[in-house]
């Protein structure tokens, strides 16, 4: 069935407001995305890492999830529904449970890329019928925008700050997309936000509905870490595909599809220039960091098309 | 065991009531959360302008544009909104506009 | 009336589990418990169980697995020692607070560094404070039957559980068993049923809970262990129906006119009950409190017990690092203070860390100290190391 916005906006939403994330935040909006995916009569239950998003939207006794949910730690959403996954498969088994249930983990990159790779590697490698999600905002935003192994080379944060001698991050983002990819699992994916939410509306009915493990890693922009204002959430997050410094795509049963090949490929400056966390690469003397960086985006950019088969 | 739902359960209650685990055995229980006093500026919609294209719907990170049965979008829910305007910016009709919110 | 058979510890507990049957197991290997899930999976691949086994990739996964499959549910066991109790640490805190009774075995070791695989206390001991009950076994057979009522106490009070033997002492030495009948196991384990579940109807666990709600979380779990205690007295009256066996918070060993007793914890109580035997045969009046539930700590049955003697050394298997004693003489003085008893005088004896051996001879000296201090009215270093090279 083709997608259509207006069909996929009369599911009921699963995921309320009430909820304290920051205004103009975007992992809520890869939440609702996320869930508006699963089929209305399926049951699931949400797992979230710690994170702005858990503290925000679970906090006693005001829960902003309307299916169940469990919050365990920071580092290990991955093991905590695989548990979940297992107990579900174990009463199956027993016949002591019959409604059809999904299983979903959220992590932002903080528990993603870093302090729960392990839980999510293992979760991954076992290969449980689960999809893990995480919302990269490219920064620990929960408590209060320090680097992580997904932020970009040279953003500014506050455990890289720029400056006199060291001009923001030194490292490069790590390419978790791709680590997964690595784990053989059926389903992996990179999406954001764009235009009528095809891309991502999709990517997480396939990620949902694929048997067994999957990974869908999510572009959501933090106004407030990333320095832009709110209402230019979809800006920026155009710009990012645009640039191809987030380029979409998916990955399955190991063959590599390119999801959207701008039609022109912008330069990178666009869209560091409209972001706060980059404007030191835009003064006089550091052109040398743009060059860097739009070196590093073609460079991967090419990869992706060869893997893709489109070069 | 407690199984007080969140309307009830406030500052005053006591260890003996309060969850087990603090669990919450309902869900969707912040939808008794006011986050539109968080607003400064706030969104009103034309609807002579609005083409009900939706997409101002998915974008809203608060929930705040209910679909209505017909498939339509409604007014904003203002208990809900904090004024991000990610709305008014995506709409290509400039249905939307952001105003300052007078409480 | 049961069935004879030997079994290292370890294998008793797996036999325990498997006659339990749970729905999830979570595991990772480490010594010296590695055993129990290696036998567990046997089960599961033999069909003997069918539990649903997760070979995750480290302790904390182990623990992170069981909390999710508890919630949603189900009976959840694990099983670990040493530096993988410690990595799921803070995972014991969640579990607890979550008031998921799931259930983890324990084979007891030393914590490095240095690294080092054999018995002592130190990995239960430094998870004290998470909210786990705590059963101690002296041996085999009692690590099977604590096992077996484990389940029951756990869910009663919505509290987790850890089933503690020691490393290589009881886990790994073979000792004859006597198990009870499988039919009899399911009937006296009974089924889980939770008023609520993840899988049934919608429930969201693991709030962030501001100032506001903190600490009556926190003394509703307070209460639950304190209920715990009667608990484990009833759970252990049914046991002993069907078995005969008897079993309460403390055991008291030749306690009645005792002017010189040790407390203990673990197999050592089985050396130092074989060194009473020696000194009772002798004239001398000595006596042994064996701790079986750690957490709830049995704080007024020990102060009782100790109430009418001379003087008592409190042995400790692990070191707080305090610079005056380890965990369970703190425990034990507080036992003492709160119960306002003052007569008998007590010293900390710290022993058997990393596997130092722990022989009849050891104990005849702790007695032989505790004579020391009735002879001269000294207690001297009330802080002191067993068999150590000075």
């Amino acid at each position: 069935m083709s997608y259509n916005l207006k069909e996929e906006l009369k599911k009921e939403e699963r995921f309320t407001g009430g909820h304290r994330m920051c205004a103009g935040c975007g992992s809520p909006i890869a939440v609702r995305t996320v869930l508006r995916a699963l089929n209305p009569e399926d049951k699931a239950v949400v797992c979230s890492a710690t994170s702005c998003l858990e503290v925000s939207s679970f906090m006693y006794p005001f829960t902003a999830w309307k299916d169940s949910f469990i919050h365990n730690a920071f580092e290990n959403a991955g093991a905590t529904i695989s548990g979940v996954e297992t107990a579900y498969k174990a009463l199956k088994k027993r016949g002591k449970i019959d409604d059809t249930y999904k299983f979903i983990a959220f992590g932002g990159d903080g528990g993603t890329y870093d302090i729960g790779f392990q839980s999510l590697s293992g979760a991954m490698e076992r290969g449980h019928d689960m999809v893990y999600v995480c919302y990269d905002n490219e920064a620990y935003m929960n408590t209060g925008i320090q680097r992580s192994s997904s932020t970009p080379h040279f953003a500014d944060t506050t455990t890289s700050p720029v400056g006199a001698v060291i001009p923001g991050k030194l490292q490069k983002k790590k390419d978790l997309t791709k680590i997964m990819v690595a784990h053989n699992v059926p389903y992996v994916a990179q999406t954001t936000f764009m235009g009528n939410f095809k891309d991502i509306s999709e990517k997480a009915h396939k990620a949902i509905y694929t048997p067994g493990a999957a990974f869908l890693n999510v572009m959501a922009p933090c106004p407030r870490g990333w320095r832009y204002e709110t209402e230019e959430l979809m800006t920026i997050t155009k710009l990012a595909v645009d640039t191809c410094v987030w380029p979409l795509y998916e990955v399955i049963d190991g063959k590599y599809f390119l999801s959207y090949k701008p039609k022109t490929k912008l330069p990178v400056e666009d869209y560091l220039k409209a972001q706060g966390r980059f404007s030191h690469m835009l003064k006089p003397g550091n052109e040398w960091m743009v060059e860097k960086m739009q070196e590093e985006v073609n460079r991967h950019w090419i990869d992706l098309l060869v893997l893709c088969g489109e070069k | 065991m407690s199984n007080l739902k969140a309307k009830d359960i406030n500052e005053t209650i006591t260890w003996k009531e309060i969850t087990l685990g603090c669990s919450v055995f309902e869900g969707g229980s912040a939808e008794l959360v006011n986050t539109g006093d968080w607003r400064t500026i706030k969104p009103v919609i034309d609807m002579e302008k609005c083409k009900q294209c939706m997409l101002c719907v998915p974008v809203c990170p608060d929930m705040s544009i209910p679909v209505e049965e017909d498939g339509r979008r409604g007014e904003f829910n203002l208990f809900f909104c904090k004024g991000c305007g990610i709305c008014a910016k995506v709409c290509p009709f400039d249905a939307i506009t952001m105003i300052k919110d007078e409480k | 009336m049961g069935i004879r058979e030997r079994l290292s510890g370890n294998e008793a507990i797996a036999v325990a589990m498997k006659q339990i049957n749970p729905d999830v197991m979570g595991a990772f290997p480490i010594t010296p418990s590695t055993e129990i899930p290696q036998y567990f999976s046997s089960y599961v691949d033999n069909g003997e169980v069918d539990t649903e086994f997760i070979a995750v990739e480290s302790e904390h996964s182990a623990m992170s697995t069981c909390i999710g499959a508890q919630a949603a549910g189900c009976r959840a066991i694990s099983a670990t020692s040493s530096c993988g109790l410690s990595y799921m640490h803070e995972m014991l805190y969640v579990a607890a607070s979550d008031r998921l009774p799931i259930t983890l075995a324990v084979s007891c070791r030393a914590l490095s560094g240095p690294i080092n695989i054999n018995n002592d206390h130190s990995d239960a001991m430094s998870v004290r404070d998470a909210g786990w009950l705590m059963l101690f076994a002296e041996t085999n057979q009692e690590a099977y039957d604590n096992y077996l009522q484990a389940m029951r106490i756990a869910e009663a009070v919505n509290l987790p559980i850890m089933i503690c033997q020691d490393g290589f002492i009881t886990s790994h030495a073979i000792e004859n068993i006597t198990l009870v009948e499988d039919d009899k196991v399911k009937d006296f384990v009974g089924e889980y049923k939770p008023e609520y579940s993840l899988l049934k109807g919608s429930m969201a666990v693991g709030p962030y809970a501001t100032p506001a709600f903190y600490i009556e979380a926190k003394r509703q779990q307070a209460q639950a262990m304190i209920d715990a205690k009667d608990v484990i007295r009833s759970v252990s009256a049914d046991f002993e129906k069907m078995t005969g066996r008897k079993y309460d918070l403390i055991e008291e060993y030749e306690m009645k006119d005792a002017e010189r007793a040790i407390i203990i914890i673990g197999s050592s109580a089985g050396t130092a009950k074989e060194a009473i035997r020696g000194l009772r045969a002798t004239g001398e009046k000595v006596g042994l409190i064996k701790i079986r539930s750690f957490r709830p700590f049995p704080a007024e049955e020990i102060a009782r017990a100790l109430k009418n003697v001379k003087v008592f050394a409190v042995m400790d298997k692990a070191d707080s690092f305090n610079s005056h004693c380890g965990p369970i003489f703190a425990e034990v003085s507080a036992a003492m203070c709160v119960a306002n008893i003052n007569n008998p005088k007590g010293i900390n004896i710290i022993y058997g860390l990393g596997g130092r051996d722990v022989r009849v001879e050891s104990i005849e000296r702790v007695f032989a100290q505790l004579d020391e201090i009735v002879k001269t009215g000294d207690v001297g270093e009330s802080y002191r190391y067993l068999d150590v090279r000075e």
